[in-house]
């Protein structure tokens, strides 16, 4: 790890000055990517903004049509919030299948978000749930906020505040784990809402994405055989060691149809 | 049998520190004034150094020393040896090259050791290696075996033509081609035993001292043979009087094979302490046992199997290509010509076979030892193909391999390949084992799987394997440059207690209970009254290290021999107390008796008067404390049967193990606790290498694409089923205790275990390793094959 400067934030309006100071800053919610990468000297920033103190950004709140979620709430937390199981089962099941129990007692949801790594589970949530970041600045819909490859819509000084989830009348994710990182090699999440059927897709590409052909079959009948001979395209996915493009648009099927099982 | 005897499931003794965090490990241990080094590594697979620049580094804060192969070389370090030479064909011995611990000019691997950095901190030394400028002419590297096998291949060393290591074969070339000629079936298989890397929990840790008052050197490490590498060090690479220099081998958080060697980083430690007049440490990150480690397998055969009309074996023929990666590791020769091909007979009473083995150097890390150690890849050959010699003339599985065993009255049994196996009885293995698995209720279980839209498959593995390998005068003949006896000295301290020494080494097998049982056994002394002490070669008198599942079998019974030093002395001094005649004198459970009378002594008055002699047999040494140093016979010969049944979901290709059975012969049982610990350990090995471990190298670059465990898939708890874990019993006859070995064992058989379950699964032939979720979703897909290889 190289040397740097190490700032613990008070507020989020502190948070974002420190942030301003210099352009080599970087914020440190749950640490669960940005530790690593510092440790394998692959990342060198001047600053470090802790923002794991900053009360404000913490904290579940659940009404009957939506679910908030603080920035820094840990991703366990909302794996065993009884509150979010009810309202969205499906997204405390996403929570609770987020890497292993050190993972999830330490990394945060603003984090996980705010990093968009293409194999992470919560941006299906985001996505597929239509849900709203909120930041610093303003409040981003989930279809503007994803822009590739550890991309987003953020810019230098904004930060995630809040993550606001409709509660969809029923939602299922299913995951298929790379076996050696337990990353999603494909994890769908689909969600019939009151804004329509989505279908978001992470691990698959170089960002999550909505399967549209999903969506239309699933508005006709929301049932697993919807999307029977349905295929996703192969074209623009991720090939590697643990799975090649077709294997992964193959998997996006069945994990989709398994989702709408799971689903109800 | 005592509830803390031979035979009884005693817990391990060690466990208590291991579980509380009170082991110590060698990155625990630190000594007074240390220093830190950092190995600057080659990011390249392959290439020509033109200059290194170290001016900056040294000049960096924190820095005490930057060293680079000019130094070693200046200061006459030695090569690294190859402790093991195979002699080929053509009667020349293997070709072994220069393996200069800091490299000279040339780096031949991603990982290659360039320079250290020796400063306050391991953060110094880190920073400090990343300002040495090295001028690299990058070279096209060879990374496959078969690549580096091919004509006009790049070479890895320009003293080894073809990149050849050695071309060797065993068995009779002609009688083997004579059984082919008069066979009626001929199955032919071409296979790959994956490359594997070790991955031990603990990484590899050295701290190395100089005392310049005493003008000697002290080497902590995590070591499997300390003895052995005292010898390595001292007496091939760095010229040292063997009473310079004392290894400790504390703590060792696994070894798997990984921590036999004599390794770069331990030599420049030992090399750099007199030069910087400080301790100086080292210990891995992972990064860098991905990188350095030695590795495992790496095999590419092509085998064929001649039957008669009853299925019968007749002949195998085997030719193989074995990886030997970029420089030999300590033992790298053995492992793929006399731990492996000597092994291909089996179980079976194949008259004639012939295998020709190829090592060969390219641009990847040593490759050496790994669990098995050459029985594996042999046991994966065999019984592949023998299950598809099996779905090829549709005679059962289990009964193809029935009427092939050798039978239990033809032992001793000689093999084709050399060995001549001890005892055993196959037959009785397979069949426990079709019982435990509900054999006949499979197909049952088949139909049933498909209801829930699964694929269900069996696939049987009946192994054997060579342990404690020995004697040594043989493995001499063979090129081995070391003996491999074992010794165990029974020390009673005064008022009774016993501290045994080893030789062996305990890196998780457990031995501070299983030799206290022994001697507690033996002795009569309570086990809470017995320590071992292994690991250092100070205090432990010279002995082998524990590898090849030969601790017990060898180490153990030289502790047996030491025991029956310990009661002969002892019934001198008991006849002496009782005034008896000590033909007279009989010794059990602890008491010393005089033969049909009442009158006896203890073993703890015996070594009280051995150690204050004041009534004492005249002319009898004081002191009760013998050594014993015992060459075996011959290797012993575990053997058994498992029984894997696995369930495919067709759509996403993913294998399931559903059920597991071991039935292993290893002969007496001295702790059936630690040993089914061991052979879930091994099973749970061999379904990673079989289902999800494999390093990959890029093809092109050399660059380890296997580098971390984000895509190195280590086999997980949810990964595997509960075993069902049992034993059968032909005791070795020819070792004091009749143990055979039972480290290895699961390692050795799950492979095949479970790629004929799923190739069966399948409905196809073959299926190479790891079988990945993808290519078990193709195979589903695409349907049944008909044949493996042509």
């Amino acid at each position: 790890m190289y040397n740097f400067t190490y700032h613990r934030a008070s507020s989020v309006s502190d948070a974002a000055k420190l942030l301003g100071q210099d352009a080599e800053s970087k914020i440190l919610a749950g640490g669960q990517t940005l530790l690593p990468t510092l440790k394998q000297r692959l990342a060198q920033p001047s600053h470090v903004v802790d923002i794991g103190g900053i009360g404000e950004l913490q904290g579940i709140k659940v009404s009957a049509d939506k679910v908030v979620i603080g920035a820094g709430t840990r991703h366990a937390a909302v794996a065993m919030s009884a509150e979010v199981a009810r309202a969205i089962p499906a997204l405390a099941k996403l929570a609770g299948g987020i890497g292993d129990p050190q993972v999830r007692n330490m990394g945060t949801i603003g984090g996980s978000l705010a990093n968009n790594d293409p194999a992470a589970d919560y941006p299906a949530a985001v996505l597929g749930l239509g849900a709203t970041v909120h930041t610093n600045k303003r409040a981003i819909a989930a279809d503007d906020f994803f822009k590739g490859m550890f991309e987003t819509a953020l810019d230098d000084q904004e930060i995630i505040t809040s993550v606001e989830f409709p509660v969809p009348q029923k939602a299922g994710y299913m995951k298929f784990p790379n076996p050696a990182s337990r990353y999603a090699m494909v994890g769908v999440m689909v969600a019939q809402t009151k804004a329509g059927v989505r279908v978001a897709v992470t691990g698959a590409g170089p960002s999550v994405f909505r399967w549209q052909d999903a969506e239309k079959a699933l508005a006709s009948k929301f049932a697993a055989a919807a999307l029977d001979g349905l295929a996703a395209k192969a074209d623009g996915l991720n090939s590697d060691m643990h799975g090649s493009a077709e294997y992964r648009a193959h998997l996006i099927g069945v994990m989709a149809r398994r989702a709408v099982a799971e689903a109800g | 049998m005592s509830d803390t005897g031979i035979g009884a499931a005693v817990r391990r003794k060690e466990d208590f520190r291991f579980l509380t965090g009170k082991g110590h490990y060698t990155d625990d241990i630190n000594r007074p004034g240390q220093a830190y080094a950092y190995f600057l590594r080659s990011p390249h697979a392959f290439a020509r150094i033109r200059k290194i620049d170290t001016a900056a580094a040294k000049a960096a804060p924190g820095v005490i020393a930057v060293y680079t192969g000019a130094d070693t070389n200046a200061a006459k370090v030695g090569s690294l040896p190859c402790g093991w030479v195979v002699t080929g064909k053509s009667g020349e011995p293997h070709k072994a090259p220069a393996h200069p611990p800091l490299a000279v000019d040339t780096v031949r691997y991603v990982g290659d050791h360039v320079a250290v950095v020796i400063a306050e901190s391991r953060a110094q030394a880190k920073d400090a290696a990343e300002k040495i400028a090295v001028d690299y002419d990058v070279l096209k590297p060879v990374i496959s075996v078969t690549d580096a096998a091919k004509p006009g291949a790049p070479q890895v060393h320009a003293d080894v033509p073809g990149n050849i290591c050695y071309d060797w074969e065993i068995g009779d070339k002609a009688a083997t081609d004579a059984a082919f000629a008069k066979a009626t079936h001929v199955t032919k298989l071409d296979l790959v035993n994956n490359r594997l890397i070790p991955n031990a929990m603990e990484p590899r840790a050295a701290i190395c001292e100089y005392d310049s008052g005493v003008d000697s050197y002290t080497c902590f490490v995590t070591n499997q043979n300390p003895h052995v590498l005292k010898l390595i060090l001292c007496a091939f690479v760095l010229g040292l009087s063997e009473s310079k220099l004392r290894v400790v081998a504390p703590d060792v958080g696994g070894g798997f094979g990984s921590k036999i060697y004599c390794y770069a980083e331990e030599t420049v430690l030992l090399w750099a302490s007199k030069h910087v007049g400080r301790p100086i440490k080292w210990a891995a990150e992972r990064s860098e046992s991905f990188l350095s480690d030695a590795h495992g397998r790496d095999h590419v055969t092509h085998a064929e199997l001649a039957l008669d009309k009853d299925g019968k074996f007749l002949g195998f023929r085997v030719a193989t290509l074995a990886n030997v990666g970029s420089y030999l590791s300590t033992f790298a020769t053995a492992v793929p010509s006399y731990l492996y091909a000597t092994l291909l007979a089996g179980q079976y009473t194949t008259p004639a076979i012939h295998a020709e083995v190829k090592t060969v150097f390219t641009n990847t890390a040593p490759v050496d030892a790994y669990r098995g150690a050459g029985r594996p890849e042999a046991t994966y050959v065999l019984e592949r193909i023998v299950e598809v010699a099996a779905r090829e003339t549709g005679i059962d599985r289990a009964e193809i391999r029935r009427r092939n065993f050798v039978p239990p009255d033809a032992f001793p049994y000689q093999t084709p390949v050399a060995l001549a196996y001890d005892s055993g009885n196959y037959a009785a293995a397979l069949d426990l084992a079709l019982k435990h698995a509900d054999y006949k209720g499979f197909a049952a279980r088949k139909v049933e799987a498909e209801k829930r839209g699964r694929l269900r498959g069996i696939g049987l593995s009946c192994y054997i394997e060579a342990c404690g390998i020995a004697p040594s005068a043989v493995v001499g003949a063979l090129g081995a440059g070391v003996g491999l006896w074992e010794s165990g000295q029974v020390r009673f301290n005064p008022t009774g207690s016993v501290t045994i020494h080893t030789g062996a080494h305990s890196h998780g097998q457990g031995h501070e209970t299983t030799f206290a049982q022994l001697v507690s056994d033996t002795l009569g002394v309570p086990i809470e009254n017995i320590e071992v002490v292994h690991g250092d070669t100070d205090k432990v008198p010279f002995g082998m290290g524990t590898y090849g599942s030969r601790s017990l079998a060898v180490g153990g019974s030289a502790i047996m021999r030491a025991c029956d030093k310990i009661i002969t002395k002892g019934k001198k001094i008991a006849a002496h107390l009782m005034e008896a005649a000590v033909e007279d004198v009989e010794f059990s459970k602890g008491v010393f008796k005089v033969s049909g009378t009442d009158k006896n002594v203890s073993m703890q008055q015996v070594a009280f008067t051995a150690y204050v002699p004041h009534n004492y047999p005249e002319g009898l040494e004081p002191g009760l404390d013998e050594t014993a140093f015992y060459d075996p016979l011959n290797f012993t010969f575990p053997a058994g049967t498992h029984v894997a049944q696995a369930e495919i979901d067709p759509q996403t290709g993913v294998t399931e193990v559903v059920n597991w059975v071991a039935v292993d012969d290893f002969g007496n049982v001295i702790n059936p606790l630690i040993v089914e610990g061991q052979v879930h350990g091994g099973i749970a090995q061999g379904i990673g290498q079989a289902l999800l471990e494999g390093c990959v190298y890029d093809p092109e670059s050399g660059q380890l694409l296997t580098g971390s465990f984000m895509d190195y898939c280590m086999p997980r708890a949810d990964d595997l089923p509960s075993f069902k874990v049992d034993t059968t019993k032909t005791p070795c006859p020819h070792n004091p205790l009749g143990v055979k070995g039972c480290g290895e064992a699961g390692a050795i058989a799950a492979p095949p275990a479970l790629i004929n379950a799923v190739t069966d699964a399948l409905g196809i032939m073959h299926m190479e390793m790891p079988a990945t979720r993808e290519k078990v979703w193709r195979a589903a897909r695409s349907g049944p094959l008909k044949r493996a290889a042509e």
